[in-house]
């Protein structure tokens, strides 16, 4: 196997993993570096974020209000160390891609301007109309152009750690223009890969979020935390999936259900007026508004579709200018995508799968238990994000732990010796692929296995939870991880296999998915976004604590768990609509 | 029989094929399918082997660009109802060396764009303790469409310069360089002017427009470059009359 000796590499090229490259870089241009990714970084799955990122930066704000928010939002399950951390760096991260070239909207005096988002008290998301997610990773992207020890890897897919020695010492990537495999022996590695969305059905993830770098972390023995929390995001399009931004509602749009009523005042966010109102009505937070869509389902009063229920975000009021200088994509998507202009319509929506939660565990450093191993963004949970995370946290946590990542594990690299050789890792990395590419019969398909392990998730572990469901997806998970250890590659040549890239992305899914639905199943409470129908109540008493699974190889992942940071928050009831302060 | 629509899809393995050839699969025809829905389903359902690259499936990551019945388009932005009754043929970008079926390689763009410093190069510095630069929302106005660029190549598929001069910067590193050009923030002009007003610059461009008619995000760098162009002529007048003076 070919070996490449490199101080720091990087796995993902999104938001976080650029972030990370520039701090390296920065920290010590002498430092060589391996931004890995399988993907074109500007291809990276921050493209897609629409509304904005989170940070105090106004007079009438304050980071306590941010720290407030983020921690009420994630009903206390949020590390408030972390937390606090966060929020007193965002403004200067956000501020750094504005020095770095972001266009962020403006005021008309030409300060940065902000948008409300749900859940907060005081308007502080920083946006680039609602392109936001595209504006940072192009920035973060054209501005790692400029540092000559960013030496990048495009299209190499990660397979695995290596670990020896207790250390993380390097990862291995299979070359897709070759299909060759690369040891990448390095002094620290850090993993940004992002989300997991793909293990459901619908979700507003695009098809490279498949959790591999949670899944190679797992499986070198790094704990995944608090995976049972999956964010559905209220307003997707039918059918595709694509995310209609909060930004929407933070400009002034509602939901109404088929009566054209404004339901969520049934569900303690109203009244409905005065509006916009903030922390009320549509800018409740999103497992809020996701879960009173589920009841308006059921009580019969949401609009059928050839592409399930859906309710109406109605953005009209606001008017074709506004719409055009403040939500350009939204009315772009709409019209493309579902034939709708929504400066005259209603835009359909639903709930849709749109953020992990869960991810690595890491420290406040970024730092995994495994020496030398960091992690950082959306594939990461250090946590601030709890048991739901604040729309516009996620494009801040990139930028601040992205850096935090990256400077952590430049001076792991200054500290520590380089490795030894490439030692039984690598070669059984070679061996496993070698297997794969070997098989032959049955019956099962890659894309057949993928869809049981959707439709058991969606099934089984969405926005409402139950025991029975639970177990039953487990078991059908259990079965569809011992037929995938069998299933046959159809395409066995070399250059940029991608029925070889679907079936090991598959793979880090069916790991992933376990490591969700049995933490779900063993949260025998509702949090956030993780509800239980027989458990409807938060128990703090028994589940203040963040769940950590364990890898076991064929057998299912381990849960333990470990204290929540409670600083200067105790836990309370979370209040949104006319009592919310 | 529910209707089905037939896609005709260029094939090439360089370990097994010679040269390109099509193939062609029979897909379920739906008025709310995109081509690269089609696609999928041969991929999850027909044949495992085929290649092509996507993500995002909402025009935004700018991975899925291809040539559908001749013309360059993002395929997950192409409806099957516009092609209804007929053939689809789906091809790899243009003037780009194939990989492997849809895939195209796509080296010679990436150094291109990388080569005109895509980068705020700052007319002042400012510590970050100083906070943002202003930027009125006319100063943002000036450069905005230009940020738009989504990578996708369709511009560099559709323009005949690249066919005739594959070196050529091209639309779309042009459009770039001429994006922080414009940025009020921006004192970087001539560091790029080196790479975009070079002869395999600016004036390389003829002025076909084709790269703005295929842009799926309206980009319109035939207009960036065009604008350059001026703005070159302009400095090197000024600097022919009083040297250094326009800097």
């Amino acid at each position: 196997m070919d070996v490449i000796e490199i101080d720091v590499a990087i796995v993902g090229a999104g938001g976080a993993g650029l972030r990370a490259a520039i701090a390296v870089a920065e920290a010590d241009p002498s430092l060589t570096l391996a931004l890995i990714s399988k993907v074109y970084p500007m291809r990276s799955h921050t493209v897609a974020a629409e509304g904005g990122a989170a940070g105090v930066i106004k007079d009438n704000d304050s980071l306590d209000n941010h720290f407030n928010d983020t921690v009420s939002g994630g009903d206390w399950l949020c590390d408030q160390d972390a937390v606090e951390l966060f929020v007193n760096t965002a403004p200067l991260e956000l501020l750094q891609l504005e020095h770095w070239g972001c266009p962020w909207s403006r005021e008309a005096n030409g300060k940065v301007a902000v948008r409300p988002f749900g859940g907060m008290k005081v308007e502080r998301t920083w946006y680039a109309a609602d392109k936001t997610g595209f504006h940072i990773l192009h920035t973060l992207f054209q501005t790692s152009l400029k540092y000559p020890s960013i030496r990048r890897f495009d299209e190499y897919y990660s397979t695995d750690l290596i670990v020896e020695d207790d250390r993380c010492s390097g990862v291995i990537a299979i070359e897709m223009r070759s299909g060759r495999m690369v040891a990448f022996r390095a002094k620290a590695v850090v993993i940004a890969t992002g989300g997991a969305g793909r293990v459901f059905p619908f979700t507003t993830n695009g098809a490279i979020k498949t959790g591999d770098g949670m899944a190679m972390a797992y499986r070198a023995g790094v704990p995944l935390k608090d995976m049972e929390f999956m964010q559905y995001h209220p307003t997707g399009l039918p059918g595709t999936g694509i995310l209609i931004t909060e930004g929407t509602r933070g400009e002034g749009g509602i939901l109404i259900n088929k009566d054209g009523y404004r339901y969520l005042q049934d569900y303690n966010l109203g009244p409905p007026d005065p509006w916009p109102r903030k922390k009320a009505m549509e800018l409740g937070p999103r497992d809020r508004l996701s879960q009173a869509f589920w009841h308006e389902q059921r009580k019969g009063r949401t609009i059928k579709t050839p592409h399930g229920d859906v309710v109406h975000l109605d953005i009209r009021h606001l008017g074709e200018k506004k719409i055009n200088e403040r939500l350009p994509m939204v009315r772009e998507l709409a019209e493309a995508y579902v034939g709708v202009d929504p400066v005259h319509e209603l835009i359909p929506v639903r709930p849709v799968v749109h953020y992990t939660m869960g991810g690595i565990h890491t420290d406040i450093d970024a730092a995994t238990p495994l020496p030398g191993l960091f992690a950082a963004g959306e594939c990461a949970c250090v946590s601030i994000n709890g048991a739901n995370r604040l729309g516009s946290n996620s494009l801040a946590e990139i930028v601040v732990f992205g850096a935090r990542a990256g400077r952590g594990a430049a001076a792991f690299a200054k500290a520590n010796p380089k490795p030894g050789a490439a030692g039984k890792g690598t070669q059984a990395a070679k061996a496993r692929l070698r297997e794969l590419f070997e098989r032959e019969g049955g019956s099962d398909s890659v894309s057949g296995l993928r869809k049981a392990m959707n439709d058991t998730m969606e099934s089984g572990a969405g926005i409402y939870r139950s025991e029975d469901t639970l177990q039953q997806t487990c078991g059908i998970l259990a079965d569809l991880c011992a037929r995938y250890r069998k299933v046959p590659l159809q395409d066995r040549s070399n250059v940029f296999n991608t029925d070889l890239i679907q079936a090991l992305e598959l793979g880090c899914m069916l790991d992933v998915a376990s490591a969700l639905a049995h933490s779900a199943l063993q949260r025998r409470e509702s949090r956030g976004s993780h509800q239980r129908l027989e458990y409807p109540k938060r128990d703090d008493a028994n589940y203040l604590k963040h769940s950590l699974a364990t890898y076991r190889g064929d057998q299912p992942p381990s849960i333990g768990y470990s204290d929540v940071v409670i600083t200067r928050s105790q836990p309370a009831e979370r209040i949104y609509g006319g009592s919310a302060t | 029989m529910s209707e089905t629509i037939t896609l005709e899809v260029l094939r090439y393995h360089p370990e097994t094929d010679s040269e390109p050839h099509f193939q062609r699969y029979t897909v379920p025809y739906r008025d709310d399918w995109v081509v690269l829905d089609a696609l999928n389903h041969v991929k999850d359902h027909l044949d495992a082997t085929l290649s092509y690259r996507w993500s995002c499936h909402m025009a935004v990551c700018g991975s899925c660009g291809m040539t559908i019945n001749n013309e360059p388009k993002l395929s997950c932005h192409t409806f099957l109802r516009d092609y209804r009754g007929g053939v689809i043929r789906v091809e790899p970008l243009d003037h780009f060396p194939i990989e492997r079926d849809l895939v195209i390689v796509m080296d010679s763009f990436m150094d291109k764009l990388s080569s005109v410093k895509p980068w705020l190069i700052p007319r002042q510095d400012r510590p970050l303790s100083a906070g943002e630069y202003l930027q009125k929302p006319g100063e943002l106005q000036a450069f905005h469409q230009y940020t738009q660029c989504i990578n996708c190549l369709l511009c560099y598929a559709a323009c005949p310069q690249i066919g005739l001069n594959e070196d050529f910067v091209g639309p779309a590193a042009l459009a770039l360089a001429h994006r922080y050009n414009l940025d009020s923030r921006d004192g970087g002009k001539d560091a790029r002017a080196e790479v975009v007003a070079s002869n395999q610059g600016i004036w390389e461009c003829t002025f076909v427009g084709a790269c703005s008619e295929v842009c799926p995000k309206q980009v319109d760098p035939a207009a960036a470059i065009q604008q350059t162009k001026i703005s070159a002529s302009v400095d090197w007048l000024k600097d022919l009359l009083t040297p250094g003076a326009h800097r």
